[in-house]
C-alpha cells in the first residue's frame, strides 16, 4: 500500500513537469497553429539559465526562487523574440513551414548552447530547504516532490484566471476559435500572437528551471522533452490547458507504475497510450476539431500539370546523366549518389502523402523503417536472394500502412500527424528492444547485395531503376483519375462526396501506397548501408523527409527530389568540414524558408511564371 | 533537377583534384567521432590526440613521415559512420581509421572495416562484440571492454557480505551487456547471490523518482549500477533522498570517469566502488609528465576520455613504426601482439581476439573539498581479466 501511495505522488510530482511545458506548447498551438519544435530548446534554455542565475544570486531558497522566476522571465523574452523576428513572416506560409523554421531553430540553439556553456552537464545546487524528505507511510519522499506536485495546479489555475478573467485572456481563447474574425474586429493579430509567444516560451523556460533541483542541465533536454509535451498536448487535446494536464497526469502516473511492472517497455507505453486515445477519442481528451485556418495553409492546393514534352525530355537526360555518374565519380561520390537516389524515392513517398493526399505524416521513418528491417530479416534469416528480399519491403510496409491508414483516414490536422509519430516511436521502440530479432540497438549487419550486384555499375543502375520506377509510379499516381480524386478529397471534401468519390477510401488508398513505396526505399537503404539500425525509424529521419521535402516545395511534383539533394548534400558535406555543422545547417534551413516559402522548386516556378514576383 | 547534376560536376572536380597519398608524403589517419551529439566525452579525447600527434611530430614522425590526421563528426548513427567511413577510406586515402564512441557505432564500423578490408582501431566503444561475436581480423579495440570491466568490479563486490542484488542500467547494448557480464561474473565468484530485480530506463530518459522507489521495493542488499551522464546524476540525488542507498553498498561502471563523476561535485555517493580515472592521484613519472603538458597545454585537467585518445595515438604510432610500412597486411601483423608503455601502463594487444589489456582504475569514491575524487584506488591490469582462449576462440569462429 505504501508502495501505491508513494509511485502515485512520484506520478503526480512528474505530472507537473511535462504539464508546465505541455501548457505553454498547447497555448501556441492553440493561437497561432505554429507546430513549435523549438519549445523543448525553450525547456533547455530554460535550465541553463536558471543555473546560470541561480550560481551568481545568493545561495537559500530566495536566490532559488529568484533564479527559477528570473529565468522563466528571460526564455520568455526570448521566445517573444524569436516570434517577431522570425515566424512573424511565416503566417502566411502553408502551416509547415513553421515547423521546418522552428527545427532549424533547434539546430541553432543546440550549438549556441554548447558555445555558451561548454559540454559538460551542469548540477546546480539546491538550497537546503529543498534538499530533505519527509515520512510519508514510512518512506522517504523528496520535499522537492511535494513542491512540484502543487506547481502544477497552481499553474492551472493561474492560466484559467488568465483566460477567463482578462480581457487579453478572452482575446487569445476568442483568437484560439477564429483568429481571422478577432482581426476583423479590430485586434492587432501580431501583438497577441507574440505575447502568446512570450507566455508560451516562458511556461517552457519555467518547466526546465523547476527541473533544476532533479537533474542537471544537459544538451539533450531539448529533444527528449519535445516529444514527450507534444504527446501530452495531442492526449490532452490540441489548445486545452485542462486536457494538457489530464493528459499529463493519465502519462505520468501510468509511467511510475508501469515501471514497476514493465521494466523494459517504458518507451512505448506513452506512444501506446497516445494511439489508444487518439483510436478512442480523434481530438484528445478534451479537445475539439480544429477550426478551420482561411488564411494560408491554401498554398498547398496549387493545380499540378502534368509533364510538358520539355519536361519529359529534362527528365529523361537527367536519368541518363545519373546512369553513367560510376563513369565519372569516385566510390565515396557514388555512396553519396545512391544515397540521393534512394533518399529521392523515400522523399517523393511522403510527398505524395503530404501534397496531393492532403495527409501530413510526421513518421513517415517508421514505412522506411519497417521496409529496411523485412529485407534484412529475408537476408540474414531465409538467405533469400537480394531480389526477392527487396519484393518483402512494400509488402511489410504496406500492411503497416493499411493498419495505420485505416485510424489515420479518421483524423485530420495536427492529430493525424502525431498519430503518425506514436506509430513511429512504437516501431522505433520496438526495433530498439526486441533484442533477439531485430538485433536491438547494433541492428543487423552484414546486409550486402548479392555477388552478381556488387559492382559498382551493376549496383547502382539496379538503385536507379527501381528509385526512378518508384517516382514515375508515383507521378502516374498523381495525374491518373486516382490522383484527381485524391486532390478533390484533399480540397474539397463534400463536393468530392456528393460526385461519389468517397474520400476517407481514396486517402487510406494513397496513405498504403506511401508506406509501400517508403518501405521500397527503406529496402534500397538497408542493401547500400550493408545493414539496418534503429535509427532509421527514429524520430530524427522522419524529420529529415519532412526538411526535404518542404525545402522542395510541397506544392510541386519535382520538389522533393530537388529538396533530397539540397538537404543530403548540405548535411553530409557540412558534417565533413567542420564540428558546428547543426548551426549553419540550421542558419541555411532558416534562411531558405524565409527567402523561399515554397521551397526551392516551388520559388523557381513562380520566378519563371511571374519574374516580378 | 539542374542542381544535382551542377553538384555532381562540383563534386568530380573536388574528387579529382584531392592529391593521392604520395608515398613520402605524411602518414594520413582517419579519425572520427562524436564530437557533436557528446561533446562532453570527445572533445577531451580530441585535445588528448592532439597532444599525442604534436609530440609524435615533433620528434620526427614515424619512419621519417609526419602523420596526419584526417578528423570528422562520425554524426552518432550507425549509417552516418559508416559513410564517414567510406569517405576517410575511399576518398580520404588513409591508412587506417581510428575512433568512435557509441558501442552501436563502433560495430558499425566493424562491420564495414572488414568487408572494405580497412584496419580500424576502435578506441572508446565498450561492447564485447567488437572484438568477439562481430570481430574481425581488420579490427583492434584498444578500451578494457564491458566483460573486463564487469570481471575487474565483479571480485570486488565477491567480497561484500550481501546476497541480495539488483541492477540498473540503462535499456540498449552498453547497458544490457554491462548488466549481463556483470552477473555472470559474480555469480561465477559467488554462486549463492541471488538477482532480486532489474530496472531498464530508457537510455538519458530516467524517471527517477518512480525507479528509485521500485529499487526499494526489490529489498535488495546491494545495487549494481550502469547508469551514465545526466541520468547518474537524477539516479543520485534521487537515491540519496530517497534513502535507497544507505546501508547498501553500490557497484557502479564508470562513475569515476571525471566525465560523470564531476558534473555531480559535491553531490558524489560516497563508498560506491566504481572504475573510473584518479587523474589527480596517479602518481607514476610518466602520468604527471603526461598531466603537466596537458595541463599546460589546455589550461584544463584531463578526462579518461583524454588520456584514451593520447595512448590511442601513440599506439597507432608505435604500429605503424613496427610494421615499417602503411601496408594493411603488415599493420595488422604488426599489432598482433604489440607491446608498448603508455601513459597507464605497459599495455600488449592480443593476437588472439585484437584486444588490448589496457587496464582499468577501480576505487572508492568520496567527496573532497566539495568534488568527488577516487580513493582506495587501484589500476588494474586488463590482461588478467579475460576470458579462456578457448572461449574467445569460440567467439571468434565464424569471424573474417
Amino acid at each position: 500500500m505504501d508502495f501505491i501511495v508513494v509511485q502515485f505522488l512520484n506520478g503526480v510530482a512528474s505530472a507537473s513537469s511535462l504539464f508546465l511545458v505541455a501548457s505553454g506548447l498547447t497555448v501556441i498551438f492553440g493561437v497561432t497553429r505554429v507546430v513549435n519544435f523549438a519549445h523543448g530548446s525553450f525547456y533547455m534554455l530554460g535550465a541553463y539559465m536558471a543555473y546560470t542565475l541561480t550560481s551568481q544570486l545568493p545561495r537559500g531558497s530566495l536566490g532559488f526562487w529568484g533564479g527559477v522566476i528570473g529565468a522563466a522571465l528571460v526564455i520568455g523574452l526570448v521566445g517573444a523574440l524569436l516570434e517577431f523576428v522570425l515566424l512573424r513572416r511565416l503566417y502566411r506560409a502553408p502551416e509547415l513551414f513553421q515547423l521546418l523554421a522552428t527545427f532549424g531553430v533547434v539546430l541553432v540553439v543546440q550549438d549556441l548552447t554548447l558555445w555558451t556553456w561548454g559540454p559538460e552537464d551542469l548540477l546546480a545546487s539546491r538550497p537546503l530547504s529543498l534538499r530533505g524528505a519527509v515520512d510519508v507511510m514510512g518512506r522517504s519522499v523528496p520535499v522537492y516532490d511535494l513542491v512540484l506536485i502543487a506547481v502544477g495546479p497552481v499553474v492551472l489555475a493561474a492560466l484559467h484566471l488568465l483566460f477567463h478573467k482578462t480581457r487579453w485572456g478572452t482575446l487569445v481563447r476568442a483568437a484560439t476559435q477564429d483568429r481571422e474574425m478577432v482581426e476583423a474586429l479590430g485586434v492587432e493579430q501580431s501583438r497577441l500572437f507574440t505575447a502568446v509567444f512570450f507566455l508560451g516560451s516562458l511556461l517552457a523556460g519555467l518547466g526546465g528551471a523547476l527541473q533544476l533541483p532533479r537533474e542537471a542541465a544537459s544538451l539533450n533536454m531539448d529533444l527528449a522533452q519535445i516529444t514527450e509535451a507534444f504527446v501530452v498536448v495531442v492526449v490532452g487535446g490540441m489548445g486545452s490547458i485542462l486536457g494538457a494536464y489530464l493528459a499529463a497526469l493519465l502519462i505520468a502516473i501510468l509511467q511510475a507504475f508501469g515501471i514497476a511492472i514493465f521494466p523494459k517497455i517504458t518507451l512505448v507505453l506513452m506512444f501506446l497510450v497516445m494511439a489508444v486515445v487518439l483510436a478512442v477519442r480523434p481530438y484528445g481528451l478534451l479537445g475539439r476539431p480544429q477550426a478551420v485556418a482561411r488564411v494560408g495553409g491554401s498554398s498547398l492546393a496549387v493545380a499540378l500539370r502534368p509533364a510538358g514534352s520539355w519536361s519529359k525530355t529534362a527528365a529523361a537526360v537527367v536519368v541518363a546523366v545519373l546512369a553513367l555518374s560510376p563513369l565519372v565519380l569516385g566510390d565515396y561520390s557514388m555512396t553519396v549518389l545512391t544515397e540521393v537516389t534512394i533518399l529521392a524515392l523515400f522523399a517523393a513517398s511522403l510527398h505524395f502523402l503530404m501534397g496531393p493526399g492532403g495527409v501530413v505524416s510526421f513518421g513517415h521513418a517508421a514505412y522506411f523503417g519497417v521496409g529496411s528491417y523485412a529485407v534484412a530479416m529475408a537476408i540474414k534469416y531465409s538467405g533469400l536472394p537480394m531480389l526477392v528480399a527487396v519484393v518483402g519491403s512494400p509488402v511489410a510496409a504496406g500492411m503497416l500502412g493499411v493498419a495505420v491508414g485505416w485510424f489515420c483516414v479518421r483524423l485530420s490536422g495536427v492529430y493525424l500527424a502525431m498519430l503518425t509519430l506514436a506509430v513511429a516511436q512504437i516501431v522505433w521502440s520496438t526495433a530498439i528492444q526486441w533484442d533477439g530479432l531485430t538485433g536491438g540497438d547494433n541492428g543487423l549487419l552484414g546486409i550486402w547485395p548479392d555477388d552478381w550486384a556488387r559492382g559498382r555499375w551493376v549496383f547502382y543502375l539496379v538503385i536507379l531503376t527501381i528509385s526512378a520506377g518508384g517516382i514515375l509510379l508515383l507521378r502516374r499516381a498523381i495525374f491518373a483519375p486516382f490522383g484527381y480524386a485524391l486532390r478533390a478529397a484533399r480540397d474539397a471534401p463534400l463536393r468530392a462526396e456528393a460526385s461519389g468519390i468517397n474520400p476517407g477510401i481514396v486517402q487510406w488508398a494513397a496513405f498504403v501506397l506511401s508506406s509501400a513505396l517508403a518501405g521500397v526505399a527503406g529496402g534500397l537503404f538497408a542493401l547500400a548501408k550493408g545493414g539496418v539500425f534503429p535509427t532509421y525509424v527514429a524520430i530524427g529521419r522522419s524529420i529529415d523527409a519532412l526538411l526535404m521535402v518542404l525545402l522542395g516545395g510541397v506544392a510541386t511534383v519535382t520538389g522533393p527530389l530537388v529538396g533530397t539533394a539540397v538537404f543530403v548534400a548540405l548535411q553530409d558535406e557540412l558534417s565533413r568540414f567542420t564540428n558546428v555543422w547543426r548551426f549553419i545547417l540550421g542558419c541555411v534551413i532558416i534562411l531558405m524558408v524565409l527567402a523561399f516559402p515554397e521551397g526551392v522548386v516551388g520559388f523557381a516556378a513562380r520566378w519563371r511564371r511571374d519574374p516580378d514576383a | 533537377m539542374k542542381i544535382i547534376t551542377a553538384a555532381l560536376a562540383g563534386a568530380t572536380v573536388a574528387a579529382l583534384t584531392v592529391p593521392a597519398s604520395a608515398q613520402q608524403g605524411p602518414i594520413r589517419i582517419g579519425e572520427m567521432n562524436s564530437y557533436t551529439a557528446a561533446a562532453a566525452f570527445t572533445v577531451p579525447y580530441r585535445n588528448g590526440w592532439q597532444m599525442a600527434i604534436e609530440e609524435i611530430n615533433a620528434a620526427g614522425g614515424v619512419m621519417g613521415r609526419k602523420i596526419e590526421v584526417v578528423s570528422r563528426d562520425d554524426t552518432a548513427t550507425p549509417e552516418g559512420a559508416v559513410r564517414v567511413a567510406g569517405e576517410l577510406a575511399e576518398s580520404e586515402k588513409v591508412s587506417l581509421i581510428t575512433g568512435t564512441f557509441l558501442s552501436n557505432v563502433g560495430v558499425a564500423v566493424t562491420d564495414y572495416a572488414a568487408r572494405a578490408k580497412v584496419l580500424f582501431i576502435a578506441a572508446e566503444p565498450l561492447t564485447n562484440a567488437i572484438v568477439w561475436e562481430k570481430g574481425s581480423r581488420y579490427v583492434f579495440r584498444l578500451r578494457p571492454s564491458s566483460f573486463m570491466q564487469s570481471a575487474m568490479l565483479a571480485d570486488e563486490a565477491a567480497k561484500l557480505p550481501v546476497k541480495r542484488w539488483a541492477t540498473i542500467a540503462p535499456n540498449f547494448e552498453y547497458g544490457t551487456a554491462f548488466v549481463a557480464d556483470f552477473k555472470k561474473a559474480l555469480t561465477a565468484r559467488k554462486p549463492d547471490v541471488e538477482w532480486v530485480g532489474e530496472q531498464w530506463p530508457a537510455n538519458q530518459k530516467l524517471e527517477a523518482g518512480p525507479t528509485v522507489e521500485a529499487l526499494i521495493q526489490m529489498k535488495p542488499e546491494a545495487i549494481f549500477n550502469a547508469e551514465y551522464a545526466a541520468d547518474l546524476a537524477k539516479f543520485v540525488r534521487e537515491g540519496t533522498t530517497r534513502n535507497l542507498f544507505k546501508g547498501k553498498p553500490v557497484v557502479s561502471v564508470l562513475s569515476g570517469e571525471p566525465e560523470y563523476l564531476d558534473p555531480l561535485k559535491d553531490e558524489a555517493p560516497e563508498g560506491w566502488i566504481v572504475t573510473g580515472y584518479p587523474w589527480q592521484s596517479v602518481d607514476t613519472p610518466v602520468h604527471k609528465a603526461f598531466l603537466a603538458a596537458y595541463q599546460g597545454k589546455y589550461k584544463d585537467y584531463p578526462r579518461l576520455g583524454s588520456l584514451v585518445g593520447y595512448v590511442t595515438m601513440k599506439i597507432i604510432a608505435a604500429g605503424i613504426a613496427k610494421a615499417g610500412s602503411t601496408d594493411t597486411d603488415k599493420m595488422i601483423a604488426a599489432f598482433e601482439g604489440l607491446s608498448i608503455d603508455t601513459t597507464m601502463g605497459p599495455i600488449q594487444i592480443r593476437a588472439i581476439d585484437h584486444q588490448s589489456t589496457m587496464g582499468a582504475w577501480v576505487g572508492k569514491l568520496a567527496v573532497k573539498d566539495g568534488k568527488g575524487v577516487m580513493v582506495d584506488w587501484k589500476y588494474l591490469d586488463g590482461k588478467d581479466y579475460q576470458p579462456s582462449d578457448d572461449e574467445v576462440r569460440k567467439m571468434r569462429a565464424s569471424n573474417r
